[in-house]
């Protein structure tokens, strides 16, 4: 523009605009700032060469380092399982009865089975394993198929009730209401008996007229106490716990409607390393039992099939 | 155009002119030294006394440890639990800097601070191999040459070893010096203390080598809080005017009466931060009194009384003027300011020596399982889970005995123990100088309702030591 001129007090020219009498300096950036700005091209040109960085239309440009943050990720991986490779090789050759006797590897077991259960259990069992009606919770005591390391694990690679697994956990309660086996009034009395085991109810005429069908009907399973059998995994029916409610109704629901919940055979989708963590874990709730022991052999563990 | 152009305006921007303080010895030149001599000693040898607190724990006599999170300091071991006792030092050393303001004026700048001490250390240097002042001055006009090359590579090399040197000493706080040292030269060292030593060389190189002064008058805050901070009651290094005034030299024959001063230049010759001290009081005057001794050196030589310049306050500068006494120096440190600052910062000291006599050495964490809040056991028992943290901070395992308190009827285990060992309390050896995890199971008898529960600890051995942390029992139903 015409009206450039160099300004008197700094000797910088101006921009050759003004207005209402403000003109502006054409001051030149300071070089410091000049070399940082054309350092930045340079390692600009230099990133997109080496990294990946213009986007095509199925990948972008693969730079030549090669470099991905999948592929960065994968090695990341791989140098942690690498780092876990020993103490995962040392579980798979431990008996899962004989880990109490190693505190490190069964703390090792419990931390991945921990992780582990996040990843497979928690959708059913809760992310405390508190699991929820239908669903058993696994701090407790109280166990369907038994307590110890070595049942969980068969429990966990098996299955319960999954069709597809042979040695799957097998059992089916008859609908007794349902299929006709006992009629509405029955029902109504077994369950106020059932109750009468858990001290619930007392144990009135409708209770006394219950324990006759239920010695007719139900100790196959129950037993005669009710205390249940773990071989059929027969809930015991004289503890606290109901894993699908303890009130009448809720007992009548169950025994008119049997229910057969069904838990996943995990020995077809992850490996016996994991599936032993995760025993591991579960036991490690406060509810885990002592593995049985042969009288007089009191170290050695229990024989493996 | 008119032909009178107004005058340029003037320069905003002034230039460092480069200061070389010639060599000056006195009585405060002496007391420099050996401040020198401690706070350089203090520095580079701490890292590298032991002081043996048993099998557990590392022998370096001050060391923080980051890694561990421990701040050891002779008998001292803090916990980063226990941090308000760093954080009650750094305030004691706050307080301290106005305590000695109020006291002696700005004696941390003149004579302690680390920019003060290691600029001092390099102009040493440069007197060592330049020469003194004139030298110095000569050298720095002279153009390149090989001579010049070669002073200039030999100084900023010594420049650089004490840099390194510098940097070297202060990673050894933070891990065991002998250990680190090897592998700092075997290159084994995490990479953080390269870096470490490598940023501390650089900013020793450049703001003692280079920046010096300047770090005092443009970059530091504290001459700023420092100039607040003073008043008429502070000592500090003062040009008696109305003796030195009018300064010059006596002509022979002159008439004209003149001051003491007689303009030599040695005050402002032997400044370190390149001031004229005659000015009157500035942010530049760092009162490390060399020009006293400059000035002394030279009154002493006319005959004439010294302290001409010399540590006064204004009041008593005004004082001695009018030929009144001046206060005397007990009266000048002990003021109402400096016994309130030296009573605050008694009182943190003092208060922080307390605790540290009476603080246990055993605390306790409890975090409470949420997910599930509570659990309902076959035989209708409610129990709860916790995860206890023990921290035994002595540097010997103990036996501590944890109990409940509160809950009726409750007992706990462990995840180690049987359900069939449950008790009201428990025993447990912690390790040494950790903090030791313990998962406990509480159950109580069924229909007990949430409540609060207590645990409790107790050491059992011969020091004893108590803890105890407040948490609660859920039960169904509860709130």
């Amino acid at each position: 523009m015409a009206n450039k001129r160099i300004d008197e007090p700094t000797g910088t020219e101006t921009m050759g605009h003004e207005w209402d009498g403000i003109e502006e300096l054409d001051t030149p950036l300071p070089r410091w700032w000049l070399l940082t700005f054309y350092a930045c091209i340079l390692f600009a040109i230099g990133y997109v060469v080496v990294y990946p960085a213009i986007p095509l239309a199925t990948r972008g440009t693969p730079g030549l380092w090669g470099w991905t943050s999948r592929g960065q990720l994968a090695q990341e991986m791989d140098k942690a399982k690498g780092e876990h490779a020993a103490t995962l090789a040392a579980l798979a050759a431990t008996p899962i009865e004989t880990l109490p006797g190693k505190p490190e590897l069964m703390q090792a077991a419990v931390a991945g089975g921990r992780a582990a259960f996040r990843v497979n259990c928690v959708q059913c069992h809760g992310s405390g394993a508190a699991g929820s009606r239908g669903y058993p919770n696994l701090n407790d005591d109280d166990w369907l198929w038994g307590g110890d390391l070595r049942t969980i694990e068969t429990t966990i690679t098996h299955g319960v009730r999954f069709p597809g697994d042979d040695a799957t956990r097998q059992s089916l309660m008859p609908s007794f209401g349902h299929d006709g086996i006992l009629s509405a009034a029955q029902v109504d009395d077994v369950a106020s008996y059932v109750r009468s085991l858990a001290k619930l109810e007392p144990a009135g005429a409708a209770a006394q007229r219950g324990a006759a069908t239920f010695a007719a009907n139900c100790v196959v399973c129950h037993g005669a106490e009710g205390k249940g059998s773990r071989a059929v995994g027969a809930p015991n029916l004289a503890d606290a716990i109901w894993l699908y409610g303890g009130s009448h109704a809720d007992v009548v629901a169950s025994v008119t409607n049997a229910h057969a919940g069904v838990m996943p055979a995990w020995g077809a989708k992850l490996d016996p390393v994991t599936i032993k963590m995760l025993a591991a874990y579960v036991h490690s709730l406060g509810g885990g039992e002592a593995s049985p022991q042969t009288p007089g052999t009191a170290n050695v563990p229990a024989p493996v099939k | 155009m008119n032909a009178e152009a107004p005058p340029p305006p003037p320069a905003l921007y002034a230039k460092r002119k480069a200061v070389f303080p010639r060599q000056i010895d006195g009585r405060f030149r002496r007391l420099k030294w050996l401040i020198m001599a401690v706070a350089l000693g203090v520095y580079y040898v701490t890292p590298w006394l032991r002081w043996n607190r048993g099998p557990y724990s590392p022998d370096q006599a001050v060391l923080v440890d980051l890694a561990h999170r421990r701040f050891y300091m002779f008998a001292i071991e803090i916990w980063p639990q226990e941090f308000y006792f760093v954080a009650g030092l750094l305030i004691m050393a706050g307080v301290g800097l106005f305590l000695v303001t109020s006291a002696v004026g700005r004696a941390w700048c003149g004579y302690a601070c680390p920019q003060t001490v290691w600029t001092d250390l390099f102009q040493h240097i440069d007197r060592f191999i330049d020469g003194d002042r004139n030298a110095q001055l000569r050298l720095q006009a002279a153009p390149w040459g090989p001579g010049k090359i070669a002073k200039r590579a030999l100084k900023w090399s010594i420049y650089l070893g004490i840099a390194f040197w510098t940097g070297g000493a202060w990673i050894m706080y933070f891990a065991d010096a002998p250990t680190l040292t090897r592998q700092f030269w075997s290159g084994q060292a995490a990479p953080v203390a390269y870096a470490t030593v490598a940023v501390l060389t650089f900013t020793t190189f450049w703001l003692g080598g280079f920046m010096r002064e300047q770090v005092c008058i443009y970059m530091c805050p504290w001459p700023r809080i420092q100039s607040a901070m003073l008043d008429e009651k502070s000592l500090l290094v003062t040009y008696k005017d109305w003796r030195g005034e009018p300064r010059g030299k006596a002509a022979k024959g002159s008439e004209k009466p003149l001051g003491d001063c007689i303009d030599c230049g040695l005050c402002t010759a032997v400044c370190p931060t390149g001031i004229d001290i005659r000015e009157g009081s500035q942010i530049g005057c760092i009162t490390c009194a060399l020009c006293i001794d400059a000035c002394d050196r030279v009154m002493g030589q006319l005959g004439r009384p010294r302290g001409l310049i010399d540590y006064a306050t204004l009041e008593d500068s005004e004082r001695e003027m009018k030929g009144e006494p001046a206060t005397p120096h007990r009266k000048l440190i002990w003021h109402p300011r400096t016994l309130v600052y030296f009573g605050l910062w008694s009182a943190i000291g003092l208060t922080m020596l307390f605790l540290l006599g009476t603080r246990h050495h055993l605390a306790l964490n409890v975090a409470k399982d949420r997910n599930p809040p509570y659990m309902l056991l076959s035989s209708g028992e409610v129990r709860n889970a916790y995860t206890l943290k023990l921290r035994n901070m002595e540097g010997r395992p103990r036996r501590i005995r944890v109990s409940l308190e509160g809950v009726p009827g409750a007992a706990m285990w462990t995840d180690e123990t049987a359900r069939s060992t449950s008790a009201r309390t428990l025993t447990v050896t912690a390790a040494p100088d950790q903090t030791m995890p313990l998962r406990v199971y509480v159950a109580a008898p069924a229909g007990t309702a949430s409540q609060p529960l207590e645990f409790e600890l107790e050491a059992l051995d011969r020091e004893g030591g108590e803890a105890s942390y407040h948490t609660r029992f859920d039960a169904p139903g509860g709130d």
